[in-house]
């Protein structure tokens, strides 16, 4: 405001200066010039237009410098200041935007890497249950088993022990049948075992 | 009616309102111009600016775009410090502009096509250079006259070659803008009565005339530019020589 104030002091100055000055040249050249001349250079009227034409610019300076200009100066700050803030909550509205997807993508692997895990869980249990099933499985398989085989050697066993008895009654039998006379149990015996010695079991 | 070019300039005193030793000051047709201009300029801006809207209308655009144009042209020329100045180069373009452009309008006085008016405007502009010049930097404003790395032997030319240029400015603008006004006016006037005398001769005369009357058109047009041209220049200028006001060291 300084300085506008002193802008004014120095055109109200100018303007006294030039007043004056055209006072004494026109006051001085007033003779000169009789009716009828050029218009333009009609000193009679020099003085009647410099007055209203300082007035009238006077007024006009006055009315733009105090009133109009400062008004519409407002309305351009405040466009411009309106656009500013526009841009600017626009740019944050985007940032946010930008955040929520960045969360939503976060999410979005943080979830894929839960299920992968869980998935991964169950088919570990679940191969581990079915590995567990398959080894008891075995290992009762593998008792019946080896039962069985126990039983078939005590079978085989018993099986063995008989045909000795068996081969001492038919030698027996044969040698009476053909010899007429019963061999003693303890010849027998003995040939048998000889026999069976000499010749293994199969 | 006389033909007579230059009736359209003849200042016409409506009431004389004191009259001291051969000084006569009058509300004249020229005074009424000029109060009409000032009031066409303020009621204008005022009413298109009276939305005060945030999108402008079309009033409020031209309203807006004249401030930006004007205030663009002093900051270039004159540089930030340069905006003291700013409503004044603005009121000085509005006035010189609107008295131009209503000068075009016939049976209208053309303000601007007095010397005395564009004198009084460019010694205003001249006086304030120097008035704010002094004012701002005292004796340092002198410096304006003398520019830094010349020869010392070729100082007092340049020095006497730089009064002389800024002596001559005020001369300059003032005689440009008066002339290029009283010029075009005295052209459209003196086709006018080219017009009035060929028809006033006959059917072919009537005919004839209408060579003179286009003429006219294209003239009106031309002035329409030469107005709008010659207040930029105007502003323009008065925001180059501000600027030795602002910074005088160059």
């Amino acid at each position: 405001m300084t300085k506008i104030s002193k802008l004014t002091l120095s055109v109200a100055l100018n303007a006294c200066v030039l007043l004056g000055s055209t006072v004494l040249a026109v006051a001085a050249g007033a003779d000169g010039h009789g009716e009828g001349g050029f218009p333009p250079f009609d000193v009679r009227h020099f003085f009647s237009q410099i007055v209203w034409l300082l007035l009238t610019f006077g007024a006009l300076y006055f009315l733009m410098s105090r009133v109009t200009l400062p008004r519409i100066g407002r309305i351009l700050e405040e466009r411009h200041d309106r656009i500013a803030r526009d841009l600017e909550e626009a740019s944050q509205r985007r940032a946010e935007s930008e955040a929520a997807q960045a969360a939503y993508e976060k999410a979005l692997v943080e979830a894929r890497g839960k299920a992968n895990t869980i998935a991964g869980e169950a088919r570990n249990r679940l191969s581990a249950e079915s590995e567990t099933n398959r080894k008891s499985l075995e290992a009762t398989l593998a008792t019946r088993l080896e039962e069985a085989e126990r039983r078939i050697e005590a079978t085989k066993t018993q099986a063995l022990s008989h045909v000795r008895g068996i081969a001492v009654d038919t030698a027996q039998a044969i040698v009476s049948a053909l010899v007429g006379t019963q061999p003693s149990t303890g010849d027998v015996e003995g040939a048998v075992d000889k026999a069976l010695a000499a010749k293994p079991a199969a | 009616m006389t033909i007579d070019p230059i009736h359209q300039f003849q200042v016409q005193r409506y009431v004389e309102l004191l009259h001291v030793s051969g000084v006569s000051f009058s509300f004249t047709n020229s005074a009424a111009f000029m109060v009409g201009i000032v009031a066409i300029i303020f009621f204008f801006l005022t009413f298109a600016t009276r939305g005060r809207t945030l999108v402008p209308g079309r009033m409020q655009s031209v309203a807006e775009m004249s401030y930006e144009f004007i205030a663009k042209m002093v900051r270039d020329s004159a540089g930030t410090q340069g905006m003291v100045f700013f409503p004044f180069v603005f009121s000085l373009f509005m006035f010189v502009f609107v008295a131009n452009v209503i000068g075009i309008i016939p049976y209208t006085f053309t303000v601007t096509a007095h010397i005395v008016v564009t004198a009084v405007l460019a010694l205003l502009v001249m006086g304030t250079v120097v008035v704010y010049g002094f004012f701002k930097h005292g004796t340092h404003f002198l410096k304006l006259f003398v520019p830094s790395g010349v020869p010392s032997f070729l100082l007092p030319f340049i020095v006497v070659i730089e009064v002389v240029s800024f002596l001559s400015r005020p001369i300059s603008l003032s005689l440009r803008l008066f002339a290029n006004m009283l010029a075009g006016h005295i052209a459209l006037k003196v086709f006018a009565f080219f017009v009035v005398g060929l028809a006033s001769a006959g059917v072919a005369g009537m005919f004839g005339a209408v060579l003179p009357f286009a003429m006219i058109v294209a003239l009106t047009a031309m002035e329409v530019l030469v107005a709008i041209l010659q207040a930029y220049v105007f502003a323009v200028l008065t925001s180059i020589y501000l600027n030795d006001a602002v910074h005088p060291g160059h």
